[in-house]
């Protein structure tokens, strides 16, 4: 019986196996050579917590304490509340020190984030405002000038500020929503809201802005206010 | 033993003394009457000046974020910049009453000047607004039109009325609203008190003065970068250009 050396016929087979299994050996050689295509990583997702005022500038003064103090100890809580889900913070202050408007919007821009956020806090009014900028929307340039840089995100960041009142309300804070013109928030090139947190003055759930529970709440629908809009921005 | 002289002496100056002290009371007392008929003739009631028309206020309230309008009846004069600072005037009046729904100390007396420029670097050409727009171009809800998120409570009604104030129509004018020092010193810190102030005082000059269509600040005639630490006061405000409302959801 003639032996066919080199490859082994399986019973039962015949030409064409033969030449699939040689198809299959250059295809894998083929493949063993060629370089992996590069599977496009998630891109990143990072927020800036903008705690309003510091240093010499202390703000609005609240009932137990100057707006600074308030904002960066919000800024706080938030960071870790943004971190336990996965998402990156860049602060624009970490210490009661002085940090000009324009300082921050460097930060800002230079991170590159998707969401950035102005903390602020006021005894006048109730519950959360949020401001976006009144800038008129316009086309992004490559070169965008510095006072007006927001112009072009003020659509996603009246798509912003719209997730965040949804979360906000959600957890039983009551919101007003309105543009204003701000520095520092109309020189940021990400989508950028300002949130002032007031005494909660409604008569169901009337708290202080001293009152932990109050504060929790807030950071909490912050956040999840910025999960969502993650799920978004990564959206096709 | 005192001389009799002396006794005489010390008798007549007792008297002296008690004559000068009768005459003095009596010289305080017609005094006091004169003061008296002073304060009874003085003026209670300003001199109207001017015969009385409506104005149109643009009201802020902190409670809610909004500007609600209100016609007040004021004597006002013909100059269009005195009559820009008497309306601004009662506005801040309304701010520093106690029961405000935004309080702001300072009063009329806040408002120093209102310079009232012609405009000429307008672009009359821009496409006709798609939407419905408040004063500074802010969106504004319409009667039985839903509320978006992002609406603002700020009457469509309040375009200026036809004739209210100053009926030419000429050009459009620039304003530059000089606060004074203490006014900005001593307003409340807030992104949302800061901004009501500022939208109200643009809102309230458009709807009194149609040719009005962008509005500077200055304090005690200088620059300044925010009223009390927030509200940009250094750019221009437009009374009139539209921004196109956006969906708050994507």
């Amino acid at each position: 019986m003639p032996v066919r050396h080199g490859i082994r016929r399986f019973p039962g087979t015949g030409k064409p196996t033969l030449i699939a299994v040689i198809a299959a050996a250059v295809s894998l050689a083929a493949a063993a050579q060629t370089p992996p295509v590069p599977t496009s990583p998630q891109p990143r997702f990072v927020v800036v917590l903008d705690a309003a005022h510091g240093g010499d500038d202390p703000g609005g003064k609240l009932d137990t304490e100057p707006e600074k103090a308030y904002t960066l100890a919000l800024s706080v809580k938030l960071r870790s509340l943004l971190n336990a889900r996965g998402i990156q913070v860049i602060t624009t202050r970490e210490s009661d020190t002085n940090v000009d408007g324009i300082r921050r919007a460097e930060i800002a821009n230079h991170a590159n984030a998707q969401a950035c956020l102005s903390l602020h806090a006021s005894q006048a009014g109730s519950g959360a405002h949020l401001f976006v900028s009144s800038l008129p929307p316009a086309q992004p340039t490559r070169f965008p000038a510095w006072k007006t840089g927001q112009s072009a995100f003020v659509t996603r960041s009246l798509a912003m500020a719209g997730i965040v009142n949804s979360a906000l309300q959600h957890g039983g804070i009551s919101v007003t929503l309105g543009r204003t013109a701000m520095p520092t928030v109309d020189s940021m090139t990400c989508p950028a809201i300002a949130i002032e947190i007031a005494p909660d003055r409604a008569a169901a759930t009337k708290a202080g802005l001293d009152d932990p529970g109050y504060q929790a709440r807030i950071a909490e629908a912050i956040a999840a206010a910025m999960l969502e809009w993650k799920t978004e921005a990564h959206q096709p | 033993m005192i001389a009799r002289h002396q006794t005489i002496l010390f008798g007549v100056l007792l008297a002296a003394s008690v004559a000068m002290g009768i005459v003095l009371w009596q010289l305080r007392e017609r005094a006091h009457q004169r003061l008296l008929q002073g304060q009874d003739s003085a003026p209670t009631q300003a001199p109207e000046v001017a015969p009385s028309e409506q104005a149109t206020l643009l009201v802020a309230n902190d409670a809610d974020n909004s500007l609600l309008s209100q016609v007040q009846t004021l004597p006002l004069p013909n100059d269009p910049g005195a009559r820009a600072r008497l309306i601004l005037g009662k506005l801040m009046d309304l701010y520093a009453a106690p029961d405000a729904a935004h309080p702001v100390p300072g009063g009329s007396t806040s408002i120093a000047q209102v310079f009232l420029l012609p405009a000429s670097n307008l672009d009359s050409s821009a496409p006709a607004p798609p939407f419905h727009t408040g004063p500074l171009g802010m969106p504004c809800r319409q009667p039985g039109q839903p509320s978006r998120p992002m609406d603002e409570k700020i009457p469509c009604a309040i375009e200026p009325r036809p004739g209210s104030l100053n009926s030419d129509t000429s050009g459009p004018q620039f304003a530059v609203v000089n606060l004074t020092a203490g006014f900005a010193a001593n307003h409340p810190s807030g992104l949302e008190a800061e901004t009501l102030t500022v939208l109200s005082i643009c809102g309230t000059l458009h709807a009194n003065l149609p040719r009005v269509t962008q509005v500077r600040f200055l304090v005690d005639g200088q620059p300044r970068p925010t009223l009390a630490g927030h509200a940009d006061l250094t750019r221009t405000y437009l009374a009139t250009d539209a921004v196109p409302t956006e969906g708050a959801h994507p």
